[in-house]
């Protein structure tokens, strides 16, 4: 859809399914893993048809979050390396979270803080997808002793719970930052949305 | 629950208060070691009373048959040959099967409520319409005992037949153990029992004889009398102090509450930031640049 011929492309429409698959599979698998996680919200497997089709359900939508997640991590990765600019950005947040944004470093495609994001979640991903095998007990926790099982569920439930505060963080960022969402529904964004919070970027794009 | 003798202490996944008006009588199996001669009829009669059939299976070099506890063997009898100079080779046979903990690890790291009860007397039960199969028994149990069924991935393991002791029968094994070598009754008069038996075993020599009722665990309703209680691990590697691994505590204790409050901190931080600094708008300043950037394009 182009609403304004002056708008500019964030994300080909291939890099927003990608990130939406992931999407879809991080809110089930954050339902139905909380589910399993703490007493209070064992209703949740209501919505998978009952707590045994959520134990079935749940690690084979990991399989699939993480074949969809690898994917996007090469797409994106070569975006979030960590640039000095990019720490100077970290270490003024604060002004950032005040709402106070307009002395803060110029910023490429993304800043710091959604680059250090991007690493935890690939963190997140990669222990929550390790611990995952280790405690799926219909086909591998046969193949560890118990010690390692035992560190693999504190490990899955813990880093679950970090991966759901920085996905919070993640979609509200996006929310609180107007004229963000829409780089992710249909791809663009204004040149003046572009040129407040991604002006290296801006640059880069327009040539200005 | 209708019988008192099934009124409920703990319940699996649940965070409120089971009911306590009335006192029901604590009770224990005893397993007296010394007086076990291995013949396996505990074995028959719980698959019996149960309905269980087992697959025959393989020799696996000693007696232990099934070599190990399955969906459809809740107790089996292990055999260690053990060899000291002091007493040369030894028989020591252990009945092995679930301990019954007063606090059951299998109880603290099931998710699914009511798939795991502890009655007020004592006894840890599974109930398998409310297992969902996920196995978080097994991680939790610090003895080795649920078994997940192949067939319906459900957990199973011995009930201290929960079913007979509901109506005032023992156990099973109780019933048909030729020797003796397994009592049941109320978990203080097993505890008596045990000490007359650790007495006379201490006269025949036995000085480390013992009762085997490990305090890590809070105690356990399922005891043993053992001829050397200061080396439970060769009686087939019973453990010597088993207690509900940190992990599994850390896993179902502290990271639950702190977990939650993370997440609905997160949460209600999110939605407080906006209603208080208001949405990161882009500014008409920027807007008019862009406008007069394009324009000069043009």
């Amino acid at each position: 859809m182009i609403r304004d011929p002056n708008d500019l492309q964030r994300y080909t429409a291939s890099e927003r399914a990608n990130h939406w698959v992931v999407g879809i599979c991080f809110i089930l698998l954050g339902l139905s893993g909380l589910a399993l996680f703490h007493p209070a919200l064992f209703p949740l497997t209501q919505l998978f048809g009952g707590g045994v089709w959520t134990r079935i359900l749940h690690p084979f939508i990991g399989v699939v979050m993480m074949l969809f997640f690898v994917v996007m991590f090469f797409r994106f990765q070569r975006l979030n390396h960590m640039s000095p600019t990019d720490w100077e950005w970290v270490r003024r947040a604060r002004e950032m979270v005040n709402g106070d944004d307009h002395t803060m470093p110029e910023m490429g495609k993304y800043n710091g803080g959604q680059k250090l994001l991007f690493w935890f979640l690939g963190l997140s991903m990669l222990v929550l997808f390790a611990s995952g095998i280790v405690i799926w007990r219909a086909y591998f926790s046969q193949y560890f002793p118990i010690g390692v099982i035992r560190i693999g569920a504190l490990a899955h439930a813990a880093f679950g719970a970090l991966m759901i505060i920085a996905i919070i963080v993640h979609v509200y960022a996006a929310l609180w930052v107007r004229g963000t969402i829409r780089a992710m529904l249909y791809g663009t964004v204004t040149r003046a949305w572009a040129k407040q919070h991604h002006r290296a970027w801006y640059r880069q794009m327009t040539g200005k | 629950m209708a019988l008192q003798s099934l009124d409920i202490a703990k319940r699996s996944a649940t965070t409120t208060e089971p009911p306590q008006a009335r006192q029901t009588l604590e009770v224990a199996k005893l397993i007296d070691v010394s007086k076990c001669i291995g013949c396996k009829a505990c074995q028959v009669a719980c698959i019996q009373w149960n309905d269980l059939k087992e697959e025959v299976g393989n020799c696996g070099g000693t007696y232990d048959n099934p070599t190990d506890m399955t969906a459809n063997s809740w107790t089996v009898m292990r055999y260690a040959e053990v060899e000291s100079e002091e007493r040369g080779l030894e028989w020591l046979i252990r009945k092995d099967g679930c301990m019954h903990c007063e606090d059951p690890g299998c109880l603290k790291a099931c998710p699914s409520p009511g798939a795991i009860i502890k009655y007020a007397n004592g006894i840890v039960d599974f109930h398998q319409e409310n297992c969902i199969g996920c196995g978080y028994c097994v991680t939790g149990c610090p003895f080795n005992v649920p078994r997940i069924s192949k067939k319906d991935s459900k957990a199973y393991k011995c009930t201290l037949c929960s079913d007979r002791v509901a109506v005032g029968l023992e156990p099973a094994c109780v019933k048909v153990c030729p020797t003796g070598s397994i009592t049941f009754g109320s978990k203080e008069d097993m505890q008596a029992l045990a000490d007359e038996r650790i007495t006379e075993l201490k006269e025949r020599g036995f000085k480390n004889a013992g009762l085997y009722d490990p305090a890590g665990v809070g105690g356990t309703h399922v005891m043993y009398v053992l001829n050397h209680a200061d080396k439970p691990s060769l009686y087939s590697g019973l453990p010597a102090d088993p207690t509900i691994a940190p992990t599994v505590s850390l896993w179902k204790g502290f990271t639950k509450p702190l977990a939650m409050a993370g997440i609905a901190a997160a949460a209600l931080g999110g939605l407080f930031h906006y209603v208080m600094k208001g949405p990161n708008e882009v500014s008409k300043e920027i807007e008019a640049e862009v406008e007069k950037e394009l324009e000069a394009e043009k």
